[in-house]
């Protein structure tokens, strides 16, 4: 198991999990706001649609469901 | 009264909105949209430049217009404020820092120089160590098309390409004429198509637009080897050159570039564009890019714009060679053109921008 950190909350996800799938497998199902203010979560899965952006140990609009869960990461919705 | 313009750029739309003004019938001609040609590819700088005495003439005049107008355009104009920054890395960058400030002071036009440390707290994304920089605070951005479709939006457009010009008509593609008291040919490289004797190029630029970062970038910056690389009329040259836009967004250019053929992104010129852009803000690289395109401006040999009555006809003018100030120099050039089809006096002199001249530079 390894542990991330969710909006500075800490929670531990098994090794090979994505970052989209430990936020959503930690309870949050809104992973940013649009531009117009709509709740906003991932559709695709593979990198194509953008909709999974979040925040991750600083760099915006990271693709969360293209990028492992590490050891400390730290995750922010928006 | 009645006019035609080729052309639905910044400029053609600049002078629609000027004519109807003055009373005239218009009706614009343009085989693609509003504001798709060089003005999409143009950052929308709303910038004072001193490359000459005309240059400086025509851009704090038009500057001037702009913020007037500013209170009337909608918010899809995207006006925004932010001053520009010339960026000394150097000694010899920054000895013209001051120059620049002494040249722009004693024509009133509102400027600052900023020491290395100042410029570090203005642009905290700056590679640390630059000499310093000229804050132009008067100097913003917009949304060049869709400043166009205002411009336009009670004027007759007509999605057509001119393909023959004669006293007083115009032939369209399709076949039929309009017939025009005044016809202004304001359509950027392909007034050649019309006039084979105009000496502009077509020079290729490249831009990048990011995702949103709202705040990561304060001011348009560009670096004060711009004036090197932008001088040389013949080589192909890259200079950094970022905007914050409205929505939070970064445009990044710029590139220069003679004798391209077509408008496909060129990757090695794309690259060496952010490359440069990557040595004044290495974070830069860390951001998404959702969007690079290209655009050709109507470049003349002595980078000053065609603004006038065209030689050897009564009813035609023209209005191109705005090179990569269409969007700040857009609405003086209109201010001019419809002063000589008035017979008036101009805010400043006409001549240096007369289609007849020598077109020489030192």
């Amino acid at each position: 198991m390894i542990e991330l950190f969710i909006n500075g909350r800490g929670f531990f996800v098994k090794e090979g999990t994505t970052a989209a799938a430990a936020v959503l497998t930690c309870g949050t199902a809104q992973f940013r706001s649009s531009v117009t203010g709509e709740p906003r979560a991932p559709l695709c899965g593979m990198g194509i649609c953008y909709e999974c952006r979040l925040t991750i140990d600083g760099v915006q609009h990271a693709r969360s469901c293209r990028i492992m869960a590490t050891e400390g990461m730290r995750i922010e919705t928006t | 009264m009645r006019a035609v313009i080729i052309g639905a750029g910044i400029v053609g739309a600049a002078c629609a909105y000027e004519l109807q003004r003055e009373g005239f019938q218009v009706t614009v001609c343009d085989p693609g949209v509003i504001g798709g040609g060089a003005t999409a590819a143009g950052m929308g700088h709303l910038a004072v430049m001193d490359d000459s005495p005309a240059q400086f003439a025509l851009t704090s005049y038009s500057q001037a217009l702009w913020r007037e107008l500013a209170e009337e355009l909608p918010p899809t104009a995207e006006i925004l404020p932010c001053g520009s920054l010339w960026i000394a890395a150097d000694a010899e960058e920054m000895a013209e820092v001051h120059r620049k400030f002494a040249y722009y002071s004693e024509r009133g036009i509102p400027v600052e120089v900023l020491d290395s440390q100042q410029l570090a707290e203005a642009e905290p994304h700056l590679r640390p160590g630059m000499a310093g920089g000229l804050l132009m605070s008067a100097d913003g951005v917009c949304y060049p098309p869709c400043a166009a479709e205002w411009l336009l939006r009670s004027v007759s457009v007509i999605r057509a390409r001119v393909v023959r010009l004669a006293e007083g008509e115009v032939t369209l593609d399709r076949g039929s004429r309009l017939e025009a008291d005044v016809i202004i040919v304001a359509n950027g490289t392909a007034a050649v198509d019309l006039f084979p004797d105009l000496p502009l190029a077509p020079r290729k630029g490249h831009l990048l637009i990011t995702d949103r970062y709202p705040g990561w970038l304060r001011h348009q910056l560009i670096e004060l080897g711009y004036l090197k690389s932008a001088h040389s009329t013949t080589a192909d040259s890259v200079a950094f050159n970022a905007q914050p836009r409205a929505t939070g967004q970064i445009l990044i250019g710029s590139s220069r570039q003679f004798g391209a053929v077509n408008g496909e992104i060129d990757p090695p010129m794309l690259a060496r564009m952010l490359q440069r852009a990557f040595e004044y803000m290495p974070g830069l690289a860390q951001l998404a890019s959702i969007r690079t395109w290209t655009g050709f401006r109507a470049a003349t040999p002595d980078k000053l714009p065609v603004i006038g009555h065209a030689p050897g006809y009564s009813t035609v003018y023209l209005a191109t060679g705005h090179e990569g100030l269409g969007i700040s120099t857009s609405l003086a050039t209109a201010k001019l053109l419809a002063d000589q089809l008035m017979n008036r006096e101009s805010r400043i002199p006409r001549e240096p921008y007369l289609p007849g001249r020598s077109y020489s530079h030192d």
